[in-house]
């Protein structure tokens, strides 16, 4: 299933299996009996709002907050009573946290020195962990001559130069402007490739989430909302907070038509069977999904198609973005690549519309009632 | 006059304008110096009596001071005190510091105000307390008794030096050691304690100094052979005028303003 299993280097990793883990401040329950496997050579990434608890669970497997109930195993070793510094994590923070009294291969040195790895062995394992992280030759500078970048690396190089079985990381690169956290990403992601390890990272950068993982947690007050790959966590959301929290979308309630399907403003909309329930469904709409159906050939057996009126029209670059009325004041959000300018259709406010959605793209939720 | 008509910089008023300013500020900073610098004079004067200025110059009330058994048995004491004390209250107050730091827990500031109780009680309190409690364990007039009384005077200001260097700590540096194989112990001595040395240091020679320049508690509980430095200088005082007093004066100025400015010094290392 994930790219990382197939490496060779993988072996040096271990699986982590999480246990009805309960972490309560006060009344708070900031941890909600969660269970959570993670496999072998895995990138998971831990994805919420904050205060989620995303990274309380991140401390817990570290070894930083004992959890009130609950289990964490790395393999078949139960660590939840074991100290941070023998649980062998190798763990990158936020603010890298590097050590300002000491040189950068100083710093990497750190875990190597601790372990008793002898004088010669310790710098030839420093020189490749930068090489690794392509800062050969600057083990001798200060850590307050190196850029935002340059720190970010040593402390990933100091995170796995002792070879740890486990790599966590709190939302590394947040102190990363814009251009250099998208390098970074697909750095990271081929490191990881590289050393095989298993990592655990936590982000509330949703983009961030779908480009590196493996595998999405997505985690919301204490409890996982949805644990798969990024595909499927965009197109087939488990629940509103899901479907909500990644990508942008529009939910609306669906009801049923005369033949019994869900169907939104007349139109049907699925042609799956779905149960009716107290709560009854929502249709999840990704601005995407939609299209003008003036402009393509529409097969009415597979496409639904709404009469609409151009609220607002915008170009945001490679995008744009259309805002519509369905009627009833519900809007509905269009988004086009721009790749060909009558894609757009040249769409001004007030112009009526088509616009359609297959059947097979629709997005059918439970409904919930909004907190 | 070309000074007076010009602006202090680009955006600011004349010095003219100014002149009322520097006029009250060297007032204040003589005020300030003067009844300390006023003894040097005093201490070099050949006379019998302390009086100023001198009408004629001489040493002599330093030989009588480096030769006095007396004064130099509550020299020692003074330094003992002082040594003993910097000893207990720097790393006690260095762990309260850091136990604050980095419990955060809700009621760290009211714990923080407890500590440095000592500080803002008026010290004749601390010293009647002490008398009477001592009086009860029988450490009145001993080493021990003082060093206790003196740390208790001390620790509260190692606490607020250490809170304020690790108020720019950031304590992931510490987690991250503990991650990397280091116990807690092994993290706050290898990455916590060199980043604040400069600051435990400074610490370290402030509880020295207000042991040696304590005199309140010590004229209540020192006594006998173990009577300090400014016990002896007060009682001598009361008893007869004698510029060895003025003499002992110089040399203890001289030596408070060393260790300040060495603290100065290491406060802007460390920063």
């Amino acid at each position: 299933m994930t790219n990382s299993e197939s490496n060779g280097a993988a072996s040096t990793a271990l699986p982590i299996h999480i246990q009805g883990l309960t972490k309560r401040y006060g009344k708070l329950h900031a941890l909600d009996a969660v269970d959570l496997d993670i496999r072998s050579g895995e990138f998971l990434t831990l994805l919420g709002p904050s205060g989620s608890g995303k990274t309380t669970l991140l401390m817990a497997i570290a070894g930083f907050n004992r959890p009130d109930a609950g289990s964490i195993r790395f393999g078949d070793e139960e660590v939840i009573l074991k100290p941070p510094h023998k649980r062998d994590v190798g763990m990158v923070f936020q603010s890298y946290a590097l050590f300002p009294h000491m040189s950068v291969a100083g710093n990497i040195a750190f875990p190597l020195k601790l372990r008793g790895v002898s004088e010669k062995e310790c710098a030839e394992r420093v020189n490749e962990a930068l090489e690794t992280v392509q800062l050969s030759g600057l083990g001798e500078r200060g850590i307050d001559q190196l850029s935002g970048g340059q720190r970010q690396r040593v402390a990933l190089a100091r995170a796995f130069v002792f070879r740890p079985r486990i790599l966590l990381m709190d939302e590394p690169l947040s102190a990363l402007d814009k251009k250099l956290r998208e390098r970074m990403q697909i750095e990271l992601k081929h490191l990881h490739r590289q050393l095989g390890v298993t990592t655990v990272y936590v982000t509330h950068d949703q983009r961030e989430a779908l480009t590196m993982s493996d595998r999405i947690a997505v985690i919301n007050h204490g409890r996982l909302a949805q644990v798969d790959t990024p595909e499927a966590i965009y197109n087939h959301p488990a629940n509103a907070f899901v479907a909500d929290f990644i990508g942008e979308s529009t939910m609306v309630p669906l009801s049923r038509d005369a033949s019994g399907s869900l169907s939104f403003a007349g139109q049907r909309i699925t042609d799956k069977a779905y149960e009716d329930t107290a709560e009854g469904w929502s249709l999840v709409v990704r601005p995407e999904r939609l299209f003008l159906a003036d402009t393509a050939g529409v097969d009415p057996e597979k496409t639904a198609v709404f009469d609409v009126t151009v609220r607002e029209s915008v170009f945001q670059g490679e995008t744009a973005f259309v805002l519509v009325d369905i009627g009833d004041d519900t809007e509905l959000a269009l988004r086009f690549g721009t790749g060909s300018a009558e894609a757009t259709g040249g769409l001004k406010p007030g112009d009526r519309a088509r616009v359609g959605l297959l059947r097979e793209d629709a997005i059918v939720i439970p409904r919930e009632r909004q907190p | 006059m070309n000074w007076w008509t010009t602006p202090a910089s680009d955006t600011q008023v004349t010095h003219g304008d100014r002149f009322w300013l520097y006029v009250v500020a060297v007032i204040i900073m003589l005020l300030l110096v003067i009844p300390t610098f006023i003894v040097i004079p005093m201490s070099f004067s050949g006379s019998q009596y302390l009086e100023f200025p001198p009408n004629e110059w001489s040493t002599r009330w330093y030989g009588e001071y480096f030769g006095s058994a007396k004064w130099m048995r509550a020299t020692v004491t003074s330094l003992q005190v002082g040594v003993l004390t910097m000893l207990v209250a720097t790393p006690l107050g260095t762990m309260a510091a850091y136990a604050l730091f980095a419990s955060g827990h809700r009621a760290t500031r009211a714990f923080f105000m407890l500590l440095i109780t000592p500080m803002i009680v008026p010290v004749i309190l601390v010293a009647i307390g002490a008398f009477y409690a001592f009086g009860r364990v029988g450490l009145n007039n001993s080493i021990s008794g003082l060093v206790l009384a003196h740390t208790a005077m001390a620790t509260p200001l190692v606490i607020i030096v250490i809170t304020a260097a690790l108020r720019s700590y950031d304590l992931n540096q510490e987690r991250v050691a503990r991650s990397l194989g280091a116990t807690r112990l092994k993290a706050f001595f290898q990455i916590t304690l060199p980043q604040i040395r400069f600051s435990v240091v400074t610490a370290a020679l402030l509880s020295f100094l207000t042991s040696f320049d304590e005199v309140i508690i010590a004229i209540f509980v020192s006594g006998g052979a173990n009577a300090t430095l400014t016990k002896h200088m007060f009682s001598s005082l009361r008893d007869f005028i004698d510029p060895t007093i003025a003499a002992i004066s110089t040399i203890m100025v001289i030596v408070s303003s060393v260790l300040l400015l060495l603290t100065q010094f290491l406060g802007r290392r460390g920063k």
